[in-house]
């Protein structure tokens, strides 16, 4: 992947609002043909990358092209060749799927020999084909979603930013946005740029890159990034916690990292190590366990804090006030 | 240019599909100007009796009617894109491919297509209150009514670029809009009103879109209409009383200028 042909290019992109930098220069590319993730919390600075990305709003600072376009001077070539999906439904409730489509295609000047038929075949892929006649306000959460992935690909978009594609949906229609996702992928050699909070929907992706108070703290594969902690991960409860770090630290010499209550630390073989460990270990111990290390232990070991702990905290409140 | 011209249309296109689908707003559209119309209309017609040789209160006030159902329906293009806003539209409008004056445009050309509309319906009301129609006084009308939507629409769409919610907008309409309302002529011819209330009529550029309505409306009907003799029809400035042409020129130049400012402000905005 790392050798492809490079389709959006970032550098040191910021976009400040008053005294708040949501985005503080950023740089990475995406690769054609990838399924880049953009993981973080709750206003880590995902969405303003994504509008900034998408046109929507003019960054404060830094440069960045998307197929080779500008995205400040370029913006009409920009806007042709990307696709997207937000967080919120952007569907037009009072008229019916069809039309939405519709108003979809004119305002990208989709020729009228393509239209028709790639209409039928995006909302059969989206399995919404027997709804065409419908009212929006007549569907389900899941099914507008599935409706905007179809309009978004309607103009043959070469980009499908998917900003937080799975929000607010139930576990099987979150399977089925994803099937569709990798069948897109397939069919149409999309490039798809997404951002999730969630990190079991962060493995399907081919790089990710983990953004924290707008900075990039990481950027690999998910493989890469859980490797890049040395091992399985151990989480113990202990009387004297104090106690119990002195001794990892002395005894083992590990790292071990503390949030609450819970020690966590890694080692390369959780299943053989633990035996040992537990004859040996001085400190009073309340509980063990032992885990394959997860995107949340990445999360938490770049961070210093796991992604649920900020969801609504003051500066989602703050990035909420901001005009979109 | 094409993707002006695109804009303007497809903008246009949804708002009129959008208008034919929404029956509470084709029906809440024609309800204020008939509750005037046949309240103060009742109310005042025998007390106030002809305000011209041959032009009663009633058939004074149905041209005012008419202006008022083209006004609230205009300002309506600023509401949509509020309630867009709200509801997320107004995104997927912004990453499109389009010109943002098209936009704007559009959001014009599209209402001033559903004012005339509901300006029209208003006629239907002409032989009620004893107006007569012809086929010259409507095909007048069409620019007329035109010439009075695009600086209302032009000034929703302006305060719409600032406002985040219904209920701030459809509040900054009241302030604005019924003062507009209440001081453009509609209700009373403002030539022989206290000075003050005169003075401000007068620097209200409704008032001349509303005055030229009427004249076309009611030159058939009254018998004689001199400057001398009537004091309901012409704005008189500095001695001169202004005629059809002049009110639509005074309509026109208000228009030039809130439309450009709509299309810089929804320009700029993020």
């Amino acid at each position: 992947m790392e050798n492809g042909t490079k389709i959006i290019e970032i550098h040191d992109l910021t976009r400040k609002f008053k005294q708040l930098t949501a985005v503080d220069s950023i740089s990475f590319d995406v690769y054609k043909g990838e399924i880049f993730g953009f993981l973080g919390p709750n206003g880590a600075g995902k969405t303003t990358t994504i509008n900034m990305l998408c046109t929507l709003l003019a960054p404060t600072d830094g440069k960045a092209t998307v197929n080779g376009y500008d995205i400040l001077k370029q913006r009409r070539q920009v806007q042709r060749v990307i696709g997207l999906v937000f967080q919120d439904p952007t569907l037009d409730d009072y008229l019916s799927a069809e039309q939405n489509l519709r108003f979809h295609a004119y305002a990208y000047g989709v020729p009228r020999s393509v239209r028709e038929e790639r209409m039928k075949q995006l909302l059969e892929l989206v399995g919404l084909s027997d709804r065409l006649k419908s009212k929006v306000s007549t569907y389900s959460g899941g099914m507008k979603r599935r409706l905007e992935i179809a309009r978004g690909l309607l103009h043959h978009p070469q980009i499908l930013f998917l900003d937080e594609p799975t929000l607010g949906l139930d576990p099987q229609t979150r399977f089925h946005v994803w099937e569709y996702i990798h069948a897109l992928r397939k069919e149409e050699e999309l490039t798809i740029f997404m951002t999730t909070h969630y990190m079991d929907e962060a493995e399907n992706c081919d790089r990710i890159a983990v953004i924290d108070q707008g900075k990039i703290v990481a950027l690999d594969t998910p493989d890469n990034l859980k490797g890049s902690l040395g091992g399985d991960v151990v989480m113990l409860e202990a009387e004297e916690p104090e106690n119990a770090i002195h001794e990892l630290e002395e005894k083992y010499n590990l790292s071990p990292h503390i949030q609450g209550k819970t020690i966590t630390f890694n080692v390369p073989h959780g299943e053989t190590f633990l035996p040992k460990f537990l004859r040996n270990f001085q400190s009073k111990l309340v509980s063990v366990s032992v885990h394959r290390p997860t995107l949340d232990d990445v999360f938490l070991k770049l961070t210093g804090h796991a992604i649920r702990d900020q969801e609504a905290g003051a500066w989602e409140q703050f990035r909420r006030m901001m005009p979109h | 240019m094409e993707a002006v011209s695109r804009a303007t249309w497809v903008i246009a296109y949804r708002d009129l599909l959008r208008f034919v689908q929404d029956r509470p707003r084709l029906i809440g559209s024609f309800a204020m100007p008939l509750l005037f119309l046949i309240i103060f209309g009742a109310g005042f017609n025998r007390v106030i009796g002809a305000l011209a040789p041959g032009v009663d209160f009633i058939q004074f006030m149905y041209p005012g009617i008419v202006a008022m159902t083209v006004l609230m329906s205009s300002l309506m293009s600023g509401l949509s894109i509020v309630w867009d806003r709200e509801f997320g539209f107004l995104r997927e409008v912004l990453v499109a491919p389009l010109s943002r004056t098209g936009i704007v445009l559009g959001k014009v050309a599209g209402n001033a297509v559903i004012a005339i509309g509901q300006g029209f319906v208003m006629l239907a009301l002409a032989p009620i209150v004893g107006v007569q129609l012809d086929f010259i006084l409507v095909l007048k009308l069409i620019p007329l009514l035109l010439i009075v939507s695009i600086p209302l629409s032009g000034l929703g769409i302006l305060m719409a670029s600032r406002m985040r919610s219904q209920q701030g907008f459809q509040m900054l309409m009241q302030i604005i809009i019924t003062p507009l309302l209440f001081l453009s002529g509609m209700f009373f011819p403002i030539n022989n009103v206290p000075v003050w209330l005169e003075v401000v009529s007068k620097f209200n550029p409704l008032t001349y879109g509303v005055d030229a309505i009427r004249q076309v409306f009611l030159s058939g009907n009254a018998s004689s209409i001199s400057v001398d003799s009537s004091y309901a029809f012409g704005i008189t400035v500095f001695g001169h009383t202004m005629g059809i042409i002049e009110d639509a020129i005074v309509m026109a130049v208000l228009g030039i200028i809130l439309l450009s400012l709509a299309i810089w402000a929804f320009g700029r905005q993020e």
